[in-house]
């Protein structure tokens, strides 16, 4: 079986198309090795579903890309919950980088 | 008789070793799949010892390292935030992934969740440490965590007696 290719576009085309995203940041946070992605994923499919709900979506969208990789994470927004936060951060709705050094995943990665 | 697969608890002042099961257990399969799959199926063996574990504690974390010494970012933030959440010590019990490969892999499955740390709070799945975060920002863990009763209060004893 052939490994997807993992890589920023790929991840965020694939979750525009899977999960009708209207806005999809991603974020190596590997280094640059292509093996850890942190992701703020905005959909209306995500309205109505308590945080769970909403990542386990997120992973069914990306299970092989997900299983190939050494780490993942993801903030899920609704695109109203979107707007409010960057109107109440100046603009700064990102992908979470909690657990990383500098945006760079740190300790054992496998 | 079966030796049972018991998963080793580390909790913030002890830890002790495991009581392991020979390997994998031999005798014929009910199912005629060859190895490789068998291996890769959560075995009940191992899912019976992650209910176990599972349910050894109101607050169960499956992490990378332990929770003073944590081996990866990502289970340290979700122990950093438990700590700053109040969780009572003896409510609380972590397991370390890096010890034990069947845990590590059974619990991806167990759960259906791809990445560890995970937290489970009363038996149930509330996400890694991405999620842990987030709640902890809009204050959904603090409220999960105090309607089940597992947070130190002001005045309150953790550990030692329990006053009446």
């Amino acid at each position: 079986m052939a490994q997807p290719s993992i890589s920023e576009d790929s991840l965020r085309a694939a979750l525009t198309e899977r999960l009708k995203a209207t806005h999809v940041e991603i974020q190596d946070m590997s280094g640059g090795c292509g093996q850890a992605f942190t992701s703020l994923v905005v959909s209306p499919e995500f309205a109505g579903k308590n945080s769970l709900k909403r990542h386990r979506l997120v992973n069914a969208a990306l299970k092989e890309e997900i299983s190939a990789i050494h780490a993942w994470s993801a903030k899920c927004q609704t695109p109203e919950e979107y707007e409010k936060e960057m109107a109440a951060t100046g603009g700064h709705d990102k992908p979470p980088l909690d657990g990383t050094e500098g945006g760079k995943v740190a300790g054992v990665s496998e | 008789m079966f030796s049972r697969t018991v998963f080793s608890r580390t909790v913030r002042q002890t830890a002790f070793s495991a009581i392991r099961p020979a390997a994998t257990p031999v005798g014929p399969s009910p199912f005629s799949l060859s190895l490789a799959v068998q291996r890769r199926l959560l075995s009940d063996a191992v899912r019976q010892a992650i209910d176990k574990a599972v349910a050894s504690a109101p607050v169960v974390l499956f992490m990378k390292g332990t929770p003073e010494t944590p081996q990866c970012g990502f289970s340290r933030a979700s122990i950093q935030v438990l700590g700053l959440q109040g969780v009572n010590p003896d409510k609380f019990a972590a397991y370390n992934v890096l010890e034990d490969q069947d845990l590590r892999q059974g619990i991806k499955e167990y759960s259906d969740w791809p990445t560890i740390p995970q937290l489970y709070v009363d038996k149930e799945f509330v996400g890694g440490c991405d999620i842990v975060i987030s709640m902890h920002q809009n204050g959904e863990l603090a409220k999960l965590l105090e309607d089940k009763g597992v947070v130190v209060r002001e005045g309150e004893q953790a550990e030692g007696e329990k006053r009446e």
